[in-house]
């Protein structure tokens, strides 16, 4: 079937089986290939992007649902070369170990800060609930997470 | 994983829907969110021929104040329940039990109406609704008909809605005068798992996730409590007519200890609430 999504600001115009998922259309057609698939079962967040402007988990949404839509990747979230305040926390707060999980996090936590900008500590962990790291390097995360929110504008 | 091959249809209004299903039958599904059955469908547990895409149904998305009770969309979000205010303020539990489906990317996607119509006993808001009393429209190719949840459920993912029939409202009742003391208790292993075990109160109403094949009313202790039992008293007896089952993440006798100290918790909380 032919779908039709924004991905990143870019209309991509796309035949695909009916039931190709998301996080395949996003790596396979649309040659963006930061998200990533693990757990494959809804549980990691690995592969978290935004819907129209909202976290989801790729690999558990059609790429036909979200035909018509925009989807945002982490590879869209820089702007003229300059990284995403959450980007740039991540890297200042040392957010990551291997970093397989990190494009999930850091779209979850731009949705997270988007519906509540100034979260507490307690707000990060339960809005990070869906985003597992097997490095366990929860606290830089959380901590990453929280130096995003102090910055003046956290743009979506 | 990838689900078998189907044919994806989306759906412009509800009555579509209903003439789509019409004409596919028993090859076709709804879909909503589908944050239950895709994820069964790329086990292979499921494999229809046709999905019919409801979830852009904007229209089946709201919540409304009807006076007596409150009107929910059947394709309204967990995420918008979870931040509804006039939920917060009269049906506080549904909206609590919202906030406890998953996490936050599932309550994006995920809708309480294919919550209730997938009709898995390990999901919350079934048990929420059995305790809120609430009552289900559903609409199918010759109009709409009222079914009272507790005649809904009726096994394991089996429900009373027809072949081609599409869930589209959930009436809830606002708790009268004090039926207001509500409690939600959830035990997990992992953060965004099922429940092992649940229990929901509203008022003198107890129901019971992952206790048996259906969502169940814990009617032992309704009784108990309306004979004047204390909470204790009460609790002790959740597990009374459940058949929970034994499996990889609890037996049945762990879990009908659980249902018994939950629903414990459950109603001191809600006694703590009622004034």
């Amino acid at each position: 079937m032919k779908v039709e999504l924004t991905v990143n600001g870019k209309q991509i115009t796309a035949d695909v089986e009916d039931r190709m998922l998301l996080v395949h259309f996003l790596r396979d057609v649309a040659d963006l290939t930061a998200t990533n698939v693990a757990c494959d079962t809804t549980s990691c967040g690995a592969c978290t992007v935004l819907l129209d402007g909202e976290s989801v988990k790729s690999c558990t949404v059609l790429a036909a649902q979200a035909s018509g839509h925009d989807v945002t990747t982490v590879e869209g979230l820089a702007s003229n070369g300059a990284m995403h305040p959450v980007q740039r926390a991540f890297h200042e707060q040392h957010g990551l170990q291997c970093g397989f999980c990190t494009p999930g996090m850091v779209m979850a936590i731009v949705s997270l800060l988007k519906e509540n900008p100034h979260p507490t500590e307690e707000q990060v962990r339960t809005g990070l609930e869906g985003n597992l790291c097997r490095c366990t390097g929860y606290h830089n995360i959380v901590r990453a997470a929280l130096a995003a929110a102090e910055t003046a504008e956290v743009p979506s | 994983m990838i689900p078998s091959s189907f044919t994806y249809k989306r759906a412009g209004s509800a009555e579509e829907a209903c003439d789509l299903a019409a004409e596919y039958g028993e090859d076709a599904k709804y879909l909503a969110g589908g944050h239950s059955l895709l994820p069964l469908m790329k086990l292979r547990l499921a494999a229809p021929e046709v999905l019919i895409d409801v979830g852009g149904l904007r229209g089946l998305s709201y919540l409304t104040d009807q006076g007596s009770h409150i009107a929910v969309g059947a394709l309204t979000r967990h995420h918008d329940v979870q931040h509804s205010d006039l939920l917060a303020r009269e049906l506080p539990l549904l909206a609590h039990a919202a906030g406890q489906v998953g996490d936050p990317q599932i309550r994006h996607r995920g809708t309480i109406g294919g919550s209730i119509a997938h009709g898995d006993p390990a999901s919350d808001l079934p048990a929420v609704l059995l305790a809120l009393d609430a009552t289900l429209v559903a609409r199918g190719t010759d109009g709409s008909r009222e079914i009272p949840i507790g005649e809904f459920f009726l096994g394991l993912f089996e429900t009373a809605l027809e072949p081609g029939e599409l869930l589209t409202e959930i009436r809830v009742p606002k708790p009268g005068a004090g039926l207001r003391g509500w409690s939600f208790q959830k035990f997990t292993q992992r953060a965004i798992d099922w429940a092992i075990v649940g229990v929901a109160v509203q008022g003198g109403h107890v129901a019971l996730v992952n206790m048996a094949g259906t969502p169940l009313r814990a009617t032992a202790v309704e009784a108990a409590l309306a004979g004047g039992a204390s909470p204790a008293e009460a609790a002790a007896r959740a597990a009374e007519g459940t058949s929970a089952a034994s499996d990889i993440r609890a037996t049945r006798e762990y879990r009908e200890h659980l249902a018994r100290v939950l629903t414990s918790r459950a109603l001191t909380e809600a006694a703590s609430r009622a004034a």
